[in-house]
């Protein structure tokens, strides 16, 4: 062994130079095995290991022991992860390359802030919308102008839309009617359970999904209330953070994070429900935010214990079989975020079976991710596209219905479908649920 | 991980651009670090280059560019080989096979498939499972690794007891010899006229040449299979399980056997099986054919743990239950970083006779090391996997882990095995090498190397003792004063573990 070949002990005065780098704990239990590889999205379509979990937890760790500096060879491959974390659910030695991937990201947004037009839409979109619930209803006003007043199919017909890059126009096209209000407005602040109260739930509305997708929380109630559950809506919670750690804007991420912990912590509730898999698991992860902060960690935690998707917290609280039918063939893709990162797999599936006339076929490779990955559609559009393509080849031949329990996956799948010109209607697992017993009520 | 990158010459980085194209050559340093070494972290060093072809077309033209310009370069799979096969210690040109993983064509009738290298083991069983078709030999990391790779290292796996290893299923192969060349060996159908020069290409570590597309033959999935889990609280119970069942005359497709450390570490990975905390040893032992037979001999194995003071046996009950406890015995390796920031697996290779001895010199050295190891093997082939843990970060543990590791192979060849069993010699076990093989042994093979790869520019530096490179020295050196200090705790074994190398040896240990 020459000892220019040797790996040893290096100091930890690498190339992560601020506060939240990626921990040695994390990084170190790598034992380079290679079992990750095959089923990472982006190793499977490049065959790099440059864009592999294990090559990317290698070059953080490299990085941080200061073997690399913080340049290309760490970066790149650190944002083409979908942070689909995929290869947490087959690695044996319990990486959080997950966690070591956002970390990374926290570094380089300190050490180089997206500059240009890129970096101030990020700002704009990351630190002056998403967090502001006043400013996303302007948004919420301005879309519903454009969908309600025909502007919409008048920027179709006028080819405005062809301004727009393919992925975006094809997203344009397949955003959902946007309702008139958010559930955080329309719904009343408390909902009271059907029957005997199982237990008190506040439901998280998050930032885009309450812009997009209102109908998906009132579904959620509904179901929720019919199981025992008392809702509760808390006005003054913000989006989860998610968008804001994936880009690597942590001090961002922690600040809306105290945010939603204190304004829940205050609603004095035993489960928060959350019906978006990408703020799920963001909320199970807030004490990730906060490793070197005690006092935020351990609210973090006690805050993070009571978060459950609901699909988890249906299952949980125990659900009767609807009655009402919805006879249709559909399948189920299972969203990165709920599959890999909560590890929710069976529970919709329970659900789903539990529908009358609902045929749930199994698709291959039901884990792998569509393409969506929070905005990774917008800022990778080509490896974005390649997985969406991936993904609907694999629809069984024949469903009416693809179901699914995130926002995102919802978007990317319709406007993938629309692109194709393909009629297979795209729902979240909730909504298919409330359907059979809006029917089953119909019926009575 | 070597400071700088060898340069690459601007001519040949032109070439290779303009045969494979952008986006299928990575050659700024930045791109290089990733490919510094494979599943062995221990040496590590940067590559010229990393080139992606698809064809053995591609492959040929960049082995004859990479001669004309005198630059060594080293074929790779996916990178999970565990003696450092795949490492470029002197700046290689790094050629993935990874993107050649096409299956080029089956024939079920006849039970044939014809793969690219790059083919991921278990993809060629999914691919041909619809038609109750299986490729028979399964390393543990079958799910990762390429049957190029599967070749070149002679892979084994826990099915091999019964099956035989990745040479009694590849039956002939296309292979771009190391001057550029492109040959044929081997026969789709019966024996190959002449020469077995396929056999010696397989096992012979990306030394010879690099395989481009692969015949191997399919199996049909046997009708029945059923899986047994037995504990043990002894070692030597599990292992006399083992002789007893084979001597019995039952040839089980697999017998696997895990220590106590091993059971703890993957019990907390995601592959959980809940092993109690005291039982020292487990058997997995599994028996496929037809329905009536496997019922008959799963019986007997059954009465024979029983008979060997198992502390109890289970017979899988579902396909998940069998799933789940073959998972656990997969991903030992991988869940070992649960318990230990760092660990080398060994692989040495014993009569299955002498199981228990050896195991018990294997405890006695980790006491006197203190290190840990975590022993999960091939139970049925006498395969040994010796996982010794260590911590890079505390000074002399790497090295001490080494020479323990070292130790343990010499224990294997003087118990009449060998140094390893599946996961090849490598940049690893190359000091080893002499400890199995006299000079004029090692020079035969050499002679051998000479034929197929005379200017040595195909995976120079592997598989051999290179004692003429000063480090090399001082490495033996260093080892041999480890190996003192790690024998001064127990003289007694030292010496009955330490035979004339006529190989006889008396006493136990
Ligand atoms: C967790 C784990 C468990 C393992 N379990 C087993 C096991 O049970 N049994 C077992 O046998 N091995 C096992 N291995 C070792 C390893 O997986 C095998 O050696 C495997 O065959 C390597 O395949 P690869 O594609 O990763 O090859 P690589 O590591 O990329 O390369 C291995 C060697 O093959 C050469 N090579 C690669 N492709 C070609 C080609 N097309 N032509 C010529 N030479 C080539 C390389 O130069 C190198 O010398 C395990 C490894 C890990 C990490
Ligand atoms: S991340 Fe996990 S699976 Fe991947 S190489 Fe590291 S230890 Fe193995
Ligand atoms: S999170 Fe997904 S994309 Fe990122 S390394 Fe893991 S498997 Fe690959």
């Amino acid at each position: 062994m020459a000892s220019d070949q040797v790996t040893t002990a290096a100091p930890r005065n690498g190339a992560f130079l601020w506060p939240d780098a990626p921990a040695p704990e994390q990084y170190e239990v790598c034992v380079h095995c290679g079992f990750c590889l095959e089923v990472c999205p982006t190793y499977q379509e490049w065959r790099d290991e440059n864009h592999s979990p294990r090559g990317r937890v290698f070059l953080i760790q490299a990085a941080a022991e200061g073997r690399l500096s913080l340049d290309a060879a760490v970066v790149d491959p650190v944002f083409t992860c979908l942070d689909c974390r995929a290869c947490e659910s087959v690695c044996p030695s319990g990486v959080p390359v997950g966690h070591l991937i956002e970390a990374a990201r926290g570094q380089v947004y300190h050490a180089d802030p997206p500059r240009g037009w890129r970096g101030a839409l990020a700002r704009l979109f990351l630190r002056g919308l998403f967090p502001h619930p006043r400013r996303l209803g302007v948004v919420r006003a301005l879309l519903r102008l454009w969908q309600r007043f025909g502007l919409q199919c008048l920027a179709q017909r006028l080819g405005l839309l062809r301004l727009l890059p393919p992925h975006l126009r094809a997203l344009a096209v397949a955003l959902p009617e946007v309702t008139a209000r958010p559930a955080r407005l329309s719904l009343p602040e408390r909902l009271p359970a059907a029957g005997p109260r199982k237990g008190r739930v506040a439901l998280f509305t998050g930032c885009v999904m309450d812009v997009l997708f209102t109908p998906v929380h009132e579904a959620t109630v509904r179901v929720a209330q019919r199981h025992g559950l008392e809702v509760v809506v808390p006005r003054d919670q913000v989006c989860c953070g998610a968008l804001q750690v994936h880009a690597g804007d942590r001090p961002q991420a922690q600040a809306l994070a105290r945010r939603n912990i204190t304004v829940f912590a205050e609603s004095g509730v035993d489960y928060i429900a959350v019906n978006a898999a990408g703020c799920g698991a963001m909320l199970k992860e807030y004490p990730e935010l906060f490793r070197g902060d005690p006092a935020w960690h351990a609210r973090a935690q006690a805050f993070a214990q009571r978060v459950r998707d609901i699909a988890e917290l249906l299952a949980e609280v125990g659900t009767e079989p609807p009655r009402g039918r919805v006879p249709q063939r559909a399948t189920y893709h299972d969203a990165c975020h709920l599959c890999h990162a909560q590890g929710v797999r069976v529970q919709p599936r329970q659900l789903l079976r539990s529908v009358p006339g609902l045929e749930l076929v199994e698709m291959p490779d039901a884990e792998r991710c569509c393409g969506s990955a929070g905005v990774y559609n917008l800022t990778h559009p080509e490896m974005a596209q390649t997985l969406l393509t991936r993904k609907l080849d694999d629809l069984p031949p024949g469903v009416e219905m693809v179901i699914t329990g995130n926002p995102g996956c919802i978007l990317q799948l319709r406007a993938g479908l629309a692109q194709r010109g393909q009629r297979i209607a795209v729902r979240h697992t909730v909504e298919v649920l409330d359907a059979a017993y809006q029917q089953e009520e119909e019926q009575a | 991980m070597s400071g700088t990158a060898q340069v690459l010459d601007a001519r040949l980085l032109q070439a290779l651009l303009q045969t494979l194209g952008p986006r299928r050559v990575l050659h700024q340093p930045a791109h290089l670090h990733a490919y510094a070494c494979d599943g062995y972290v221990a040496q590590q060093g940067l590559p010229r280059a990393v080139v992606f072809p698809e064809t053995t077309e591609e492959v040929a033209a960049v082995v004859s560019l990479l001669n004309q310009y005198d630059v060594p370069f080293l074929p790779r799979g996916a990178g999970t080989g565990l003696s450092g096969g795949a490492t470029p210690l002197h700046g290689e040109v790094v050629i993935s096979l990874a993107r050649m993983n096409k299956l080029l064509a089956v024939d079920l009738e006849n039970l044939r498939a014809v793969v690219q290298p790059g083919l991921v083991n278990l993809w060629l069983t999914k691919r041909v499972a619809h038609a109750g078709c299986y490729y028979a030999p399964d390393p543990s990391s079958q799910s990762v690794c390429t049957l190029g790779g599967n070749l070149a290292e002679n892979a084994g796996g826990s099915h091999c007891l019964k099956y035989g290893v990745t040479t009694n299923h590849v039956l002939a192969a296309k292979v771009v010899l190391p001057n550029g060349e492109v040959v044929d060996l081997g026969a789709t159908y019966g024996d190959a006229v002449g020469y077995d020069l396929l056999g010696l290409l397989v096992g012979s570590e990306g030394t010879l040449g690099i395989a481009t597309e692969i015949t191997v033959r399919l199996l049909k999935k046997p009708e029945a299979v059923q899986t047994a889990l037995a504990l043990f609280d002894r070692v030597a119970d599990a292992s006399d399980t083992v002789s007893a069942i084979l001597r019995a005359g039952i040839v089980p497709a697999a017998i696997e056997m895990m220590d106590q450390l091993a059971m703890q570490a993957v019990d907390k990975s995601h592959y959980h099986v809940g092993y109690p905390p005291d039982a020292e040893a487990v058997l997995l032992i599994e028996v496929d054919g037809l329905a009536g037979g496997v019922e008959e001999q799963m019986r007997r194995v059954v009465e024979l743990c029983r008979q060997h003071a198992a502390r109890s046996v289970q017979v899988a009950q579902c396909e998940e239950e069998r799933a789940l406890w073959w998972s656990s015995r997969k991903m030992a390796f991988g869940a070992t970083g649960r318990i230990s920031p760092d660990y080398i697996v060994q692989d040495g290779v014993i009569p299955r006779t002498r199981l228990t001895e050896v195991l018990q010199y294997i405890a006695d050295l980790s006491r006197n090391s203190g290190l840990r190891i975590a022993n999960v093997f091939h139970a049925g082939d006498g395969n040994l996997h010796p996982l010794i843990c260590y911590d890079a970060r505390i000074p002399g543990q790497a090295e001490l882990a080494a020479a323990v590791g070292s130790q343990i192979l010499r224990a294997c060849v003087d118990a009449g095995g060998s140094i390893t069993g599946e996961h090849g010699v490598g940049v690893e076990k190359r000091a080893e090498m002499t400890y199995q093989f006299c000079d004029a042994d090692l020079a035969a093979q050499e002679a051998v190397r000479l034929v197929f790869n005379p200017r040595n520019l195909c995976n120079p530096g592997k598989l051999f003792p290179t004692p003429g490179r000063c480090s090399e020295v001082r490495q033996s050196a260093w080892l041999a004063a480890q190996f003192a200090a790690v024998s001064a705790g127990f003289p007694e074994q030292t010496r009955i573990l330490a035979p004339d190398r006529q190989g006889r040896q008396d006493g136990v240990y």
